[in-house]
């Protein structure tokens, strides 16, 4: 079997044999088990499985905020060993600084690389103007609703503008309908940037409406189940959802995954159990 | 409804707050005024107000009392300005090097309850006596919260910030000044806040012991005379000092971070 990533082929991303061990009072546990896996430049790929498949785990390897696995991550070639450039990454969490208005934000990167003042303010206006926030440029995140702050986020994120853009369940704390035109917005930037994307998310229904392939793992330790292609005409919108092939591929990952939720539902009960001293 | 309606509520909302914070004084002045001509609190004790705001006249122009307000002030103001460097870089250092919390944060936090004004014989004999005993007395009274709320601050920053700057591969120094520090500001200030109060308590309160200078020590000469009124009416030139201060402060906060 060939390595996950061979010098030859034309991933931009690959992620090969990742194992991230955990030290716990219960004993080691093995959260994430030899994950491989590639992407090209420009595709969108989902990570999907049940709470506790070890998936923000993965995010934190890829993105170099874990340093204690076994495995390699590489970028066009170069290993990486800590965060990089290249990688940029939107968070689960509300993550905008409130201290500073939308712009700021947005300018923060192009701040930390010493783009002059006018040049960096013509940026961010682009960027914030791509997330569909013109005229919020002078509103602090306070002023503006939990979607709003993630496309800020968003927007701060791509100002950077990284090779591969990683997103660690961005819509979570959001409600269904905003999550979906969220994702609308989200395929339009990633088509017209022809963004190379990676994210990890635990909802079939997003996975479905953005990605070129998913990724399905495996409840703990967290293992490839399969790579789903998703054969959809490009480009997308959110009225995918409601096409008869969109409902397939729903249905076959959740057969998939019907599974491994079952099994981390039945063993977080039993810990429950085990941890109250209520087993009989 | 236009954009400027609520705009114009809400200025009509702070005048009206304003209108009933100053009634309020006003009524409880009158009230205080009552009770002390009809004789039901003793004005040999409280002066009545009348009698305070017809003293300020004779502080004014024959106790000095703006050069000891400067006086009192300028040691205020030497004693914040101190608090602030030392006590943030303290609180960092403390944050960053967690042997050195360990070690001192208990004697810290025991230092903040501590009557330090007490020691204010061994200031006398380190610094004399002399404007710098009543400024270090005030510093060291007020330098505690100022360090325990800058670690908190720090440390309470929320996690995805600090990750959201390591995903930038910013430097340690970057993170703290474009992440840590400003996170942490809210809660420094409310440190900066209590430090100055008690550097105001300290200050005030040396100036009285040993009878050098500043409002607290007309405010022992004139309860020496039995002045009830000027006494009275100096206490106000402190709560003064105090608002000026926290009004500065306020403005410093909203500069450096304007929103929460």
């Amino acid at each position: 079997m060939p390595a996950a990533g061979s010098p030859s082929d034309d991933a931009i991303l690959v992620v090969d044999d990742i194992v991230v061990r955990y030290e716990t009072a219960e004993g080691p546990i093995t959260a994430v088990d030899d994950v491989s896996f590639k992407v090209r430049p420009g595709e969108f790929l989902s990570v999907i499985g049940p709470s506790g498949c070890g998936k923000s785990t993965l995010f934190n390897v890829i993105g170099g905020l874990l340093s204690h696995h076994q495995g390699v991550v590489s970028v066009a070639g170069e290993t990486i060993s800590g965060p990089h450039q290249s990688i940029g990454m939107v968070f689960q969490e509300e993550s905008t600084f409130p201290w500073r208005t939308v712009i700021d934000n947005v300018a923060f990167p192009l701040e930390l690389v010493g783009m002059a003042r006018a040049k960096r303010a013509e940026r961010a206006h682009y960027f914030i103007a791509l997330v569909g926030l013109a005229g919020f440029e002078n509103r602090y995140p306070g002023e503006l609703s939990g979607g709003m702050r993630q496309r800020v986020s968003l927007a701060r994120t791509l100002a950077s503008e990284p090779k591969i853009l990683l997103m660690d369940e961005p819509f979570a704390a959001l409600d269904e309908q905003t999550r979906l035109l969220l994702g609308d917005k989200v395929l339009q930037i990633q088509q017209q940037l022809k963004q190379t994307t990676l994210l990890i998310t635990h909802n079939i229904t997003e996975a479905v409406q953005m990605s070129d392939r998913i990724l399905v793992m495996t409840y703990r330790p967290g293992k490839t189940k399969r790579i789903v292609d998703i054969d959809l005409p490009r480009p997308r919108t959110s009225e995918v959802v409601s096409s008869v092939a969109f409902g397939r591929y729903v249905a076959e990952i959740w057969s998939d995954l019907r599974e491994e939720a079952s099994r981390g539902m039945q063993d977080e009960e039993s810990y429950v159990l085990h941890h109250d001293g209520t087993a009989s | 409804m236009t954009a400027a309606a609520p705009a114009k509520l809400s200025n009509l909302g702070n005048f009206t707050a304003r209108v009933v914070g100053i009634g309020a004084l006003v009524l409880f002045l009158l009230v205080a005024e009552i009770l002390i001509q009809t004789g039901a609190i003793s004005r040999f004790i409280v002066p009545p107000p009348s009698e305070i705001i017809g003293s300020f006249y004779r502080i004014i122009t024959q106790e000095h009392v703006f050069s000891r307000f400067l006086l009192t002030a300028g040691e205020c103001l030497t004693a914040g300005v101190m608090i602030t460097v030392f006590g943030i870089a303290g609180g960092v250092l403390m944050h960053r090097f967690k042997l050195l919390q360990q070690a001192c944060e208990t004697w810290v936090a025991a230092m903040a309850s501590a009557p330090v004004v007490l020691m204010y014989p061994l200031f006398m004999v380190i610094f004399g006596r002399n404007v710098w005993t009543i400024i270090m007395m005030g510093f060291v009274a007020a330098l505690p919260p100022v360090i325990l709320k800058t670690i908190e601050g720090i440390a309470g920053t929320r996690k995805v910030l600090v990750n959201v700057g390591r995903s930038f591969n910013l430097s340690p120094a970057q993170q703290f000044w474009k992440i840590l520090f400003p996170a942490a500001l809210p809660t420094i200030f409310v440190g900066v806040r209590l430090g100055l109060i008690f550097a105001l308590i300290n200050i005030v309160g040396v100036e009285f012991l040993i009878n050098y200078g500043g409002l607290g020590q007309l405010i022992e000469d004139l309860a020496e005379r039995y002045d009830l009124g000027g006494t009275y009416a100096a206490i106000c030139f402190v709560i003064l000092v105090s608002v000026l201060f926290f009004m500065a402060l306020e403005k410093a906060e909203r500069w450096l971070r304007p929103v929460d």
